[in-house]
């Protein structure tokens, strides 16, 4: 083993210059985006009264549960000891902040007052699990800021493994306050369930070690720069425990609501009747975000094929952004049950008449908007790379740590 | 009913500062009083109120859907004239299904039938003014709140726009301002970005007024379906209502403690 | 030393500046109420013109309030009552709305350069009925009854 060094991403101006033209480009008009639908009001989005959050929200969400799952790997490596995760870390929490930005971002300027957001920073009710997920936001941020420091410099090594416990409970308590943000409201039949915020950890871990993989590999790939497969089939074990842990969540989530009569109807529609949300379900949750990428990753051969493992991390959030979209879309889609027992004839404010379902479809601009976050999370990671040590020289097997901290090479696997 | 439970804005029982005020604008009434300004006269009939609303009163509706006609609207028309809700207009290039969907709507119509009866009801449906509101829980500003008096608003100076306590109302009470506004009603301020629904029409209890406009275009239509009223006071029209009728509140299972009730089905 | 010297300075600088003002201020004693609004017919706002020029947010954002979460609609410092009596009426008796660029809240806000979003929710003309009610206390503030505009009207509800 040697020691692990750290440069500063050096892929040609040329092309680093392009990377960040083009995702400053997706920013600008995504910023466009945000200036037209502040000016005319949400009446050019697809949200309505009915489906009141919608796109922009989905990739809030997404970006921030990422955020706390892309801390994971520095976690394994402070928390858990694993030295074989130590390289990992500065990146880990750099794209841990990129992303938790870029989902913010997103968030506030779909606010109808975004400009109003001193308000939120300075009245808070404490009653509101939201205002509470500020305070989780904001402290993440100072917490992986504080932690990618004790990474980082000398004298913050002592100081290591316990801001690394502290990132740790602190991003499970934000996975967790942004899981209660849906699964808290009695409201709406399809939210109505703790499981959510466990769930959303769960989600959190499988997209935030995808998008770190995905990450990792391409800047390596474009640096030259060598990961070996000890590390790197870790990560995709990992990555598949991750995505069976969400099926078994999904699962029970459905079960949950199956079991009492008054589910019925919402487990029937989500499952078999839903439309747009049935489709993404079964092939954009189920499929492509879970079985498609367990079997590239338990495959023979494809498993070791770093191309396959790079689709599978693709195809990992791309159900990732399906699920989201049926948990916070569909759920509001489906009619709040005021009247059980009873048909709505007539309604005058869509209440779900005969039991139909609120229409929704994203506009133009919201969507915008949402690629907008994502590139805001890349520009700043890429910027990070390209100027901070944040990059291993290597990763290549012979240069890295040992598996466990005390006994060698003895528990391979494990972690598996 | 109001002269009972409003008494403390009469003039009899005002807080500590408000006799001087009074016996200072009696003696300099007129010119004078341009220069100091105290401000207020006070009037024999419940006039604008001048003393912070007090949880001395509940207020309420009961709907006693048995009398409310099929296919009539004056409640909702009515909410519409006195809140400028019918001032809103199709903003050019939107379209129409979708329109209808985000534009406001504080009351509405809905017409039930039962799955095994077959027994069809119609009620009208509003901010159900619940004792916990779920609205007020969630919002993360305090801009949703409950008045003292149990009239549940939406402050729209801290209002961000963040739509949670849409999410979180299980009546689907609220609608959010999705298009500029610029001709508003000067007692209904209304504007783009933030949430807003019924309001048991405030602006008629701080002057003092009797009821609703829903409430007062039912009884001009002949129905008499909602009465409104203290839900505190067992002497008000509204509670010896709910005395002699059966009523219930939607999700009771909820425990809300809703300020809207219903009778008759 | 060199510190202490510029200080004076400063301080001395800033003296002088706000003598002048004062007498500059004093001198024109400029009017920006704008002709042809009820203001203009009257001597003095619900408190001394200088005291509004300053502290008129402060006044509005106290009231706000009071009268939001309190249900307080006596106060003389009501948003409706500024409108009622400083907005502009054409000659054929429409009111123009007061946060326009040549307004009066307008043309002041446009000139400072502080953004003026009470008129994203407010009206910004009398208008409904039961403006004369919420312009009321403020009228009678400055020794009017009520708005002239409810008088004219006829009836308020």
């Amino acid at each position: 083993m040697k020691r692990i060094v750290y440069r500063e991403w050096r892929v040609p101006p040329a092309r680093y210059w392009s990377l960040l033209g083009i995702l400053a480009s997706v920013i600008g008009v995504a910023a466009l985006a945000f200036a037209y639908m502040e000016h005319e009001g949400h009446w050019v989005t697809g949200m309505s009264n009915s489906v009141v959050w919608g796109v922009p929200h989905v990739f809030a969400v997404f970006l921030i549960i990422s955020a706390s799952g892309a801390l994971n790997v520095a976690s394994i490596g402070t928390v858990f000891r694993k030295p074989l995760y130590k390289p990992l870390g500065r990146l880990s929490g750099l794209l841990a902040a990129a992303l938790l930005v870029g989902g913010l971002l997103v968030l506030v300027l779909d606010l109808g007052r975004p400009e109003r957001l001193v308000v939120a920073m300075t009245t808070y009710n404490f009653r509101s699990i939201f205002a509470w997920n500020i305070f989780l936001y904001t402290g993440f941020m100072a917490i992986v800021i504080a932690y990618l420091w004790s990474m980082a410099d000398r004298k913050g090594d002592p100081y290591n493994r316990a801001i690394g416990i502290v990132a740790t409970f602190w991003r499970l308590a934000l996975t967790t306050g942004t899981g209660a943000i849906f699964g808290f409201l009695v409201a709406r039949q399809a939210y109505d369930a703790a499981i959510l915020a466990p769930m959303f950890v769960v989600m959190s871990f499988a997209y935030g070690l995808a998008i770190y993989m995905l990450v990792l590999m391409f800047s390596f790939k474009e640096d030259d720069r060598p990961i070996g497969n000890r590390i790197l089939f870790r990560l995709r074990n990992l990555l598949g425990i991750f995505v069976l842990s969400v099926f078994y969540f999904t699962l029970v989530y459905h079960l949950t609501k199956l079991y009492g009569a008054k589910n019925y109807d919402l487990v029937g529609w989500l499952l078999l009747d839903g439309g747009i949300y049935t489709f993404l379900f079964w092939v954009g949750w189920v499929l492509i975000g879970g079985l498609i990428p367990l079997g590239i990753i338990y495959h023979p051969i494809h498993g070791r094929d770093r191309n396959w493992i790079a689709a599978a991390c693709g195809l990992v959030i791309v159900g990732g952004l399906s699920s989201l979209y049926v948990i916070i879309i569909g759920s509001q889609a489906y009619p709040i049950q005021m009247f059980p027992g009873q048909t709505i004839l007539e309604s005058g404010f869509f209440d779900g008449v005969q039991g139909a379902a609120s229409s929704y479809s994203p506009r133009i601009p919201e969507v915008l908007l949402g690629f907008g976050g994502v590139a805001v999370a890349l520009l700043v990671t890429a910027v990070g790379v390209r100027v901070l040590q944040f990059l291993p020289e290597s990763l290549a097997d012979e240069v890295m740590p040992p598996d466990e901290e005390a006994s060698g090479r003895a528990a391979v696997g494990a972690q598996a | 009913m109001t002269d009972h439970h409003e008494s403390n804005t009469g003039p009899a029982e005002c807080g500590p500062s408000q006799p001087d005020r009074r016996t200072f604008m009696a003696t300099a009434a007129g010119v004078t009083a341009a220069l100091v300004a105290p401000g207020v006269i006070m009037h024999s009939v419940a006039g604008p109120r001048t003393e912070a609303v007090t949880s001395d009163v509940r207020w309420g509706l009961l709907v006693d859907t048995a009398k409310c006609a099929d296919g009539c609207s004056a409640c909702i028309e009515a909410c519409d004239r006195e809140n400028g809700l019918d001032l809103q207009t199709q903003p050019s290039g939107a379209q129409p299904t979708r329109w209808e969907n985000q534009k406001s709507v504080w009351i509405r119509k809905v017409k039930l039938q039962d799955n095994q009866t077959g027994r069809v009801t119609n009620l009208p449906l509003m901010c159900q003014h619940c004792e916990h509101p779920p609205c007020v829980d969630v919002c993360p500003t305090g801009a949703s709140f409950k008045r003292a008096d149990g009239i549940v608003l939406v402050d729209r100076h801290t209002c961000i726009g963040c739509r949670y306590c849409m999410m979180a109302c299980p009546y689907k009470a609220r609608s959010f301002v999705h298009e500029v506004m610029s001709n508003q009603l000067t007692r209904v301020p209304r504007g783009k970005g933030c949430v807003e629904s019924c309001t048991l029409c405030v602006h008629r209890r701080d002057y003092g007024e009797e009821s609703t406009a829903c409430v007062d275009a039912c009884q001009a239509a002949g129905h008499e379906a909602i009465i409104f009223g203290d839900l505190k006071d067992p002497e008000s029209p509204i509670r010896m209502r709910l005395a002699e009728l059966a009523s219930r509140q939607i999700r009771e299972d909820l425990a809300l403690n809703t300020g809207v009730r219903y009778a008759g089905f | 030393m060199a510190k202490a010297v510029v200080r004076a300075g400063l301080v001395a600088v800033g003296l002088a500046w706000a003598l002048i003002a004062q007498v500059a201020l004093a001198a024109e004693m400029k009017t920006y109420v704008v002709a042809g609004s009820q203001a203009a017919t009257l001597d003095s706002c619900v408190e001394p013109t200088d005291i509004m020029r300053r502290k008129h947010m402060e006044f509005i954002q106290h009231q706000r309030d009071k009268t939001v979460h309190g249900g307080i609609r006596s106060s003389k410092h009501s948003l409706s009552g500024c409108v009622d009596c400083h907005v502009r009426d054409e000659p054929d008796g429409e009111a123009v709305p007061i946060h326009q660029k040549q307004e009066f809240c307008g043309a002041c806000h446009a000139f400072t350069a502080v953004n003026l979003n009470c008129f994203d929710c407010h009206a910004a003309v009398p208008k409904g009925p039961g403006a004369a009610l919420a312009s009321k206390a403020a009228y009678q503030a400055v020794g009017l009854e009520q708005s002239p505009r409810a008088v004219s009207d006829g009836k308020e509800h």
